[in-house]
């Protein structure tokens, strides 16, 4: 086994629930081998250079659609591979997550291929539909881009939500685990969006940190809360004011979420922070 | 049934004529290219569509079924005169059609009218519009043929018309887009891109024409075959060697250095993929492939 792929999370790529040909992938494209570097690197920032803690990932369906929707924060979309990464790691059966990649990232050369290689393809209905008829689990961000371009202080705030994942829920029966994200804007603090340097680069903004580049910061905490599946009848075809009083609903969902996963991640820190004090102080005694 | 299949000296050609012959039709050919040995039985009229004496074939033998494949598909013709056969040519057909009262068409088409950009969808099903006449303009003769084929469904209400969006195909005869493309030990790919590919074993392909136009299909239908592979795994499944160019090479480099030559657009097709919802034509028709992707692939390779 390569250096570069710890021995559990290949352990645990095996055991996902994906129909791999003999060459190892899928009939998305999704590679076995793609997966493998994918997560321990995923599980590297996920383990050692972040922390992350999670609650109530067995609301997810063991098998089966679904589609895991929460909220977006810090710059880039590190939210969405930890949230990948836990759905490998801290679950009995491991599930690979989909999630919807912006379309301008299919166009830049290695991206490209490494995205579709793990299943992150690129940002379209058919892509979705396509996915939950697979039988897949799908992550969902309804703020899209708004969301990673809140700043460091908006960062607990949800702004608006795209209405699509409803009418795709209900079109397709499948449930809908809500989660919220925290501790994405501590990682990437942005304080500005540069949108006209982004359009020369052919990105949506340029988000700017207080020591300038979008990298995480180390050693910070984060913490994600899922709560039970949300299921709502209907066929995806109804009038706007239907749809968006679900969309408001989850909404409110994650918004509750977010405080509960914030107390959770202030007493963890502190707890951690205070036997942090206390063996320093032992130290110096 | 009495079939008459245009184009019939093509090497997917031969095998559908001698596959429906086999089946016990009778089957008449017309292309322009000769075919000295077709099988006993099979008359074969020597004639260019778009011209009088192949209006006379339809005349004087008045076939039940047409199979129209006389489209040209490599890029070594003048696009002109891929103009004139791939519209012009269809346009004829169908007319011919008309006048003397066949009952059932195919239009035999390419999956490569779909496009490749971006943000195109996988597994693209007949509702999709052609997108490859905006990333592929040289294929925009073949595009607006598939187009006029399957506005004979409206035109000539009485003719049972289907336009077929085959997959690429791969096999022992070594002809055809992707054969072309893979044919030198070297194949080059656009460095950091490795779309899904996806391809028939022929054989299945003439299968899949055969049953297609034995269910008196109207309509527009995907074929495809097994589950697609990315291009690299293609590429070493067929024992090449994968030559990944980086993008602003890969144009200077077509057409040198042993690479094959490749019109402007292809480039799209091999950075991005085109893959194919071939659901409806499976349930319509009951086809299944008989080769799967290794034995194609095997088969391409040791002929």
């Amino acid at each position: 086994m390569s250096f570069l792929i710890y021995d559990d999370v290949a352990e645990r790529v095996e055991r996902l629930d994906i129909p791999f040909n003999r060459y190892g992938y899928d009939s998305f494209g999704v590679s076995k081998q793609h997966l493998k570097y994918f997560y321990s690197m995923l599980t590297f920032f996920y383990r050692h250079y972040l922390t992350v803690t999670v609650e109530g990932i067995e609301h997810v369906p063991d098998r089966g659609r679904c589609m895991v929707v929460g909220n977006h924060s810090g710059g880039i979309a590190l939210d969405g591979g930890m949230v990948v990464n836990s759905m490998l790691l801290e679950r009995e059966q491991p599930r690979l997550v989909h999630g919807m990649a912006d379309k301008f990232l299919n166009s830049i050369p290695f991206t490209s291929v490494w995205l579709n290689r793990v299943g992150q393809l690129t940002g379209l209905p058919e892509h979705a539909l396509q996915l939950l008829e697979a039988d897949r689990v799908l992550m969902v961000f309804p703020e899209g881009a708004r969301g990673t371009a809140k700043l460091y202080k908006e960062q607990f705030s949800l702004v608006r939500f795209g209405t699509g994942f409803v009418r795709l829920a209900l079109q397709t029966r499948s449930p809908i685990v809500p989660f919220a994200f925290i501790g994405g804007g501590d990682a990437i603090p942005t304080i500005r969006n540069f949108k006209a340097l982004g359009h020369l680069l052919g990105v949506p903004y340029v988000p700017i940190t207080p020591y300038i580049l979008p990298l995480p910061r180390p050693a910070v905490h984060c913490h994600i809360v899922y709560d039970k599946p949300m299921i709502f009848e209907g066929t995806g075809s109804e009038e706007d004011d239907i749809i968006e009083g679900y969309v408001e609903q989850v909404k409110s969902k994650i918004a509750d979420l977010i405080e509960r996963g914030r107390k959770t991640r202030d007493t963890t820190v502190a707890i951690r922070m205070g036997r942090k004090i206390e063996a320093d102080e032992e130290g110096r005694t | 049934m009495k079939i008459l299949i245009t184009g019939m000296s093509g090497q997917l050609g031969r095998k559908v004529a001698e596959f429906m012959h086999h089946q016990g039709h009778q089957v008449i050919g017309v292309d322009r290219r000769p075919w000295p040995d077709p099988p006993r039985g099979v008359e074969m009229y020597n004639v260019d569509i778009r011209k009088r004496p192949a209006e006379d074939v339809f005349r004087t033998r008045r076939p039940d079924a047409v199979i129209h494949m006389a489209t040209v598909t490599h890029f070594t013709t003048a696009a002109d005169e891929r103009f004139r056969i791939n519209l012009w040519g269809t346009k004829a057909v169908f007319d011919y059609c008309h006048h003397y009262g066949v009952k059932q068409v195919l239009f035999v088409g390419r999956h490569t009218c779909y496009g490749a950009a971006p943000d195109t969808p996988l597994y693209q099903n007949e509702d999709e519009p052609p997108a490859a006449i905006a990333t592929f303009p040289a294929l925009s003769d073949l595009v607006s043929a598939d187009l006029y084929a399957a506005s004979a469904i409206w035109r000539y209400p009485e003719i049972n018309t289907a336009v077929l969006r085959l997959c690429y195909t791969l096999g022992p005869s070594m002809r055809g887009t992707l054969s072309n493309y893979l044919h030198g030990p070297r194949v080059p790919t656009v460095l950091g891109f490795d779309p899904l590919f996806q391809f028939m074993h022929e054989q299945d392909a003439v299968f899949a024409i055969g049953l297609a136009l034995l269910s008196q299909l109207r309509g527009v239908f995907n074929v495809a075959g097994p589950e697609p592979l990315p291009l690299s795994v293609l590429i070493r499944a067929t024992g090449r060697t994968n030559i990944p160019l980086p993008e602003p090479l890969f144009s200077l480099a077509m057409g040198r250095f042993g690479f094959p030559k490749l019109p402007l657009g292809a480039e799209e097709h091999i950075k991005y993929p085109i893959v194919i919802d071939d659901r409806v034509f499976r349930k319509a028709t009951g086809y299944e492939e008989a080769y799967s992707a290794d034995q194609t692939t095997q088969a391409f390779r040791y002929s």
